[in-house]
């Protein structure tokens, strides 16, 4: 009963828009509502591969796409360092703080993902918190470009999926066996012995695990790069969202989302071998 | 020769006093058993000396030398864990070589390979602690612990995890290698079978102190206290006046072992007293007897081959004043 609801959300909420933006990337584009035209009408197939065509048709979106790969990458990376670090100490922490420390990781979502977006945009901007404070303290005279910079984009990244690598790794240093470490401390390892050789390889599936669950779906983040970032380089969620909204060529939005997901298929495989393998 | 000295050492966690003032002294080359039960301080005052824990007060001396302060990588001792503690993600060679490598042991094979030898491991080495049974985990710990040859092996229940059947061999064994090695061993156990078998001393706790440091003979005959002649366990406790006692010297109590109480045809005046059987068990080289004196339990064995009463039988218990152990306290 609930296997069979299962399979029927997961056709309902999975499977079905999968096959929605699979066939419409073969549509044709059309004005209208919606502006495209399936590519399997009454008279049988009439789609066209011109979206694809589009899409590979020069470098722009291989260009934005391997941007946006960068971009999930180098997020990821930092999210794993500051995760693992984070993880180590609340895991270290006296019993009693453990719970109150995960519940402070998880506060930043109680408020409202714009709102901590735009609580950046006021930190950073030329008259904002930051610029302000530096230019009183006599430090600078003109405001330094923070915003919409890499280094902005980056904050704001790191800052948004920084809980999704510190949950996986605070689960499993948690449930560590301490008399490991005390047995390699025993046999003569210090402590960044001890962490270099026991801590961190048992520890490496789920930091593998939390570096993936940040790549995925920093791979194809919007918003973020959107508000903080530098307005030149389009990422390739940005170029979905832009052929979705702005050009309104609904197939060549739909093969690019196809696209990304078929980037993303490699790095999702990886990440359930290693959940299942935890 | 004093290898391990424990001087005036405290211990509180919280409110909790895990080790009251306790001094004990452990000599070169000894098999020397912690014995207490749950709560008794065994286990942190093993902690203490390998250095996970820092004693609220006292000192540790090791080889002469104060060790209080030393983290354990530092010390030159040795620890096996109840649980082995085995690196999940390295194999039995890899396990075995950990500290040596630690030491700087360019080349740890060749002493790998002699542990693998001492311990009976050949062809397990590139097993991983998952494939292996109780006994060769068990073993491996044990490699593990003597590869950097430590003048002080510490043993957290070795015999704790293993099945009824090998233990026994297990710990002949290991004493069999302590011998060989002429390191000192400390274990800590709460099997008071165990202490007494293996260990060339052992050191009785209860509620963090040492009620009593005898051999194993001296502890079964002599226990010094209730406390130890309970934990001990086959032997009857007596208070001073009952049963008509007349002994050799005065205490409060003393314990009196089950083969020393005989079955009379009559009732003397001193050290005996009427009984009814309740329990009877038939043990193959020996019978033990459960009968109720007045209020108490006594225990006594009577050799094989020996006439057994009938349970609910009323009989005549009587004993030696030379068998009756005066008990301090």
């Amino acid at each position: 009963m609930i296997r069979s609801g299962a399979w029927l959300a997961l056709l309902l909420l999975v499977a079905a828009p999968l096959l929605v933006v699979l066939g419409m990337g073969f549509g044709t584009s059309s004005p209208g509502v919606p502006p495209v035209i399936p590519p399997i009408g009454a008279t049988g197939w009439q789609g066209s591969f011109e979206a694809w065509g589009l899409i590979f048709a020069d470098t722009y979106y291989l260009d934005a796409a391997l941007r946006s790969l960068r971009l999930a990458a180098i997020t990821a990376g930092l999210c794993l360092v500051l995760g693992f670090g984070m993880a180590l100490g609340i895991t270290s922490a006296a019993p009693r703080w453990q719970a109150p420390l995960l519940a402070l990781v998880l506060l930043p979502f109680w408020s409202g993902f714009v709102l901590r977006l735009a609580a950046w945009v006021g930190l950073l901007r030329d008259g904002g918190w930051l610029n302000a404070t530096l230019i009183q303290a006599g430090l600078i005279t003109e405001p330094l470009p923070l915003l919409y910079s890499e280094g902005a984009m980056l904050l704001g990244m790191v800052h948004g999926y920084l809980p999704f690598a510190i949950l996986p790794i605070t689960a499993t240093l948690a449930r560590r066996d301490p008399r490991l470490e005390e047995a390699a401390a025993d046999l003569g390892a210090g402590r960044w012995t001890v962490f270099a050789t026991i801590t961190l390889p048992l520890a490496a599936p789920a930091a593998a695990a939390a570096f993936l669950l940040v790549f995925i779906p920093a791979a194809g983040e919007v918003v973020i790069p959107e508000v903080l970032g530098a307005p030149d380089s389009v990422l390739f969620g940005r170029a979905i969202w832009g052929e979705f909204f702005q050009t309104r060529d609904w197939p060549a939005a739909a093969a690019l989302s196809t696209a990304l997901l078929a980037l993303l298929l490699a790095p999702i495989a990886l990440y359930q071998r290693l959940s299942v393998a935890r | 020769m004093t290898l391990l000295a424990i001087e005036g050492v405290t211990k509180r966690f919280g409110t909790a006093l895990a080790l009251d003032a306790l001094s004990l002294e452990i000599g070169a080359g000894e098999f020397f058993a912690l014995l207490g039960g749950s709560g008794s301080g065994k286990s942190t005052l093993l902690r203490l000396i390998a250095g996970f824990e820092r004693p609220d007060a006292g000192r540790i001396r090791l080889q002469g030398r104060d060790i209080t302060r030393l983290p354990p990588p530092e010390r030159a001792v040795a620890m096996m864990f109840q649980s082995y503690a085995l690196f999940p993600h390295m194999n039995v060679r890899e396990n075995i070589a950990y500290g040596l490598r630690r030491a700087g042991e360019r080349d740890p094979r060749p002493r790998v390979a002699e542990l693998v030898a001492l311990l009976g491991l050949e062809g397990l080495e590139a097993r991983r602690p998952q494939q292996l049974s109780g006994g060769q985990q068990q073993r491996v710990a044990l490699a593990r612990a003597l590869a950097r040859r430590p003048p002080l092996v510490l043993l957290d229940e070795p015999l704790a995890a293993l099945d009824s059947g090998l233990r026994e061999r297990t710990g002949l064994e290991l004493r069999a290698l302590q011998r060989r090695l002429g390191a000192s061993f400390v274990m800590v156990t709460h099997d008071q079978a165990e202490a007494l078998a293996l260990a060339d001393r052992v050191a009785v706790l209860d509620h963090g102190r040492i009620a009593q440091v005898a051999a194993p003979r001296d502890l079964y005959e002599r226990p010094a206290t209730r406390a130890v002649a309970r934990f001990l366990g086959a032997a009857n406790v007596i208070e001073a006046g009952r049963f008509a006692l007349r002994s050799e010297s005065a205490a409060p109590a003393y314990a009196l072992r089950p083969e020393r109480i005989r079955i009379l045809p009559a009732l003397p005046d001193v050290n005996a007293t009427p009984a009814r059987v309740t329990e009877i068990a038939f043990r193959g080289g020996d019978a033990l007897v459960l009968a109720d004196a007045d209020g108490q339990s006594l225990r006594l064995v009577l050799p094989g081959g020996a006439a057994l009463p009938e349970p609910g039988a009323e009989i005549f218990l009587g004993w030696d004043a030379a068998a009756l152990a005066p008990l301090s306290a």
